[in-house]
């Protein structure tokens, strides 16, 4: 096991551990925050599969954007700690047949895959080609996105705005 | 640089470690006792005092001292806080700010990690400080604290848009992400410049001049603002809130929070001097390419980038002591209603210069 692999361990176990407490915490706020462990393991997992770009993207939209968002939410909510969270164990044999019939297809897809295995060469630079790509390829894409984003936006402002009297 | 730590080492992922770990320890740990000693010197000559004084020839020793007092004080921990999320904020504000110097060249010979998406990296990685100080006002389990938190956040949130446009300008002018290739494209003299038009020369060069300038007032104002120093300190204002959302810390938890700070002021800086001053070039070339010294380039290259970043310090110093706290709706008035619509106005200027 090389240094590579243990890092890539740690990040995992930072990933799932934060994971489970963002599930089973009581505390909404404890939750958000574990959420950002989460978020900043994935990260670290995607930097080790070369993916730099989607790594920074992960950490500036959910942890800059998204989590900060919500942890505005909950905070600016009465009674943060004293909310009712139901996270105890309802339907448990329903849930272990449909976790084990989860579990049996990830496994299988996983094992009957033909996973492309042979370029070990790690990328140094993804953001020009990325670039490129959206550029080129898939412009229409990234210009329907950018579309639905700017409506999403004019969304947002028009249902915050004052009503005129 | 790489291939040096590299054989030392013997293991890749080590040496780049070490890398990245060794401005910290060498630099701007150094940096931080001093500029808070500086702070206080400078405000103390504004305002026709004398400053510390005893410790060390006029003070100098002072931040060791007080650091040296601090590790030893008592770490108190009011009973209703949150225990997990109070120990743990000032740790990620800390991390958060000092990890932004892993992608800064400090000379040509020197950069923590040469990543090709650098600038972007620095942008992001500072939303750890943005959570660190939401946990820690929370964690406190007090209203000021909470307060101070709330409004650093949303301050930061907002004038991280101006930034990213002024950014995203650059990165147009230059095309590139990477601090390195930024930094090499501004030749050593000072004619090459990002504020001065960029190093192609002709008529787009000058059409950049003065939206570069723009440009540069924009983004100074913006982090002067993300890194929650007067005249956009609202956040901390003592005279309202305590100090804001470090009200409930004491001791070496506090000085983290503190030498984040710094560290912060000064990771801005040369966010600066990188896209609109040259970063490490010198402004008159070097001495040692005229009398032949190779080894000495990097060294006087690591000697202005330092000089120039602790310059734009000095600067965010002197409008500490000058100016007047903005107030909350003011404070929003400039980042929405004039920075993002002008920096989106040079943002498109600059594109259409760019096609000529």
């Amino acid at each position: 096991m090389g240094l590579y692999d243990i890092i890539f361990y740690l990040f995992a176990i930072i990933t799932i551990a934060s994971a489970v407490v963002v599930v089973n915490s009581k505390n909404i706020v404890h939750a958000a925050f574990s959420m950002l462990l989460t978020f900043f393991g994935v990260s670290g997992i995607y930097v080790l599969l070369g993916a730099d770009f989607l790594a920074v993207v992960q950490i500036m939209v959910y942890v800059g954007g998204i989590l900060i968002l919500l942890l505005f939410g909950v905070m600016l909510t009465n009674k943060i700690v004293s909310v009712d969270i139901r996270s105890g164990s309802i339907q448990v044999i329903p849930a272990i047949i449909a976790l084990g019939a989860f579990a049996a297809i990830l496994f299988s897809i996983m094992t009957s895959t033909n996973w492309k295995s042979e370029s070990f060469e790690i990328p140094t630079t993804t953001s020009v080609e990325l670039g490129n790509l959206l550029m080129s390829q898939y412009v229409l894409i990234f210009e329907l996105l950018a579309i639905l984003l700017l409506v999403a936006m004019i969304g947002a402002a028009s249902i915050a705005r004052r009503d005129k009297e | 640089m790489y291939d040096f730590l590299i054989n030392i080492f013997g293991n890749q992922i080590v040496a780049y470690f070490v890398a990245a770990a060794i401005p910290l320890f060498l630099f701007i740990l150094p940096y931080a006792l001093f500029a808070v000693l500086a702070e206080r010197k400078v405000s103390a000559h504004m305002q026709d005092r004398w400053g510390p004084m005893r410790v060390g020839y006029h003070g100098v020793l002072q931040t060791v001292a007080d650091i040296l007092k601090l590790i030893q004080k008592e770490n108190i921990r009011a009973t209703l806080t949150d225990k997990v999320l109070f120990n743990l904020a000032p740790y990620l504000v800390f991390v958060g700010s000092f990890a932004a110097f892993a992608a800064i060249p400090f000379s040509s010979w020197f950069i923590g990690s040469s990543i090709d998406i650098g600038l972007f990296y620095f942008i992001a990685i500072s939303s750890f400080v943005v959570a660190g100080i939401l946990m820690g006002g929370w964690a406190s389990n007090n209203k000021y604290s909470l307060l101070g938190a709330m409004r650093s956040v949303s301050q930061i949130i907002s004038y991280e848009i101006p930034t990213a446009i002024v950014i995203l300008t650059m990165v147009m002018i230059t095309g590139s992400l990477n601090l390195q290739t930024i930094t090499e494209q501004q030749t050593a003299y000072f004619w090459n410049w990002n504020i001065l038009g960029g190093a192609t020369f002709g008529i787009g060069k000058f059409l950049l001049i003065p939206l570069m300038l723009g440009a540069f007032l924009i983004i100074y104002i913006s982090t002067l603002a993300e890194v929650n120093r007067t005249p956009f300190d609202i956040p901390e204002a003592e005279s309202e809130l305590v100090s804001g959302f470090h009200t409930e810390y004491s001791g070496m938890k506090f000085a983290m929070f503190f030498l984040a700070e710094y560290a912060n002021m000064l990771a801005v800086s040369f966010l600066i001097v990188v896209l609109f001053f040259g970063g490490y070039h010198s402004p008159f070339g070097y001495i040692g390419n005229s009398i032949g010294v190779e080894w000495l380039v990097p060294i006087e290259q690591f000697f202005w980038f330092a000089s120039k970043g602790i310059f734009f310090v000095i600067v965010q110093m002197w409008l500490r002591w000058t100016l007047p706290r903005l107030r909350v709706d003011q404070l929003m008035t400039v980042c929405w209603k004039y920075l993002i619509p002008y920096s989106v106005a040079i943002l498109l200027l600059v594109g259409l210069i760019t096609l000529i």
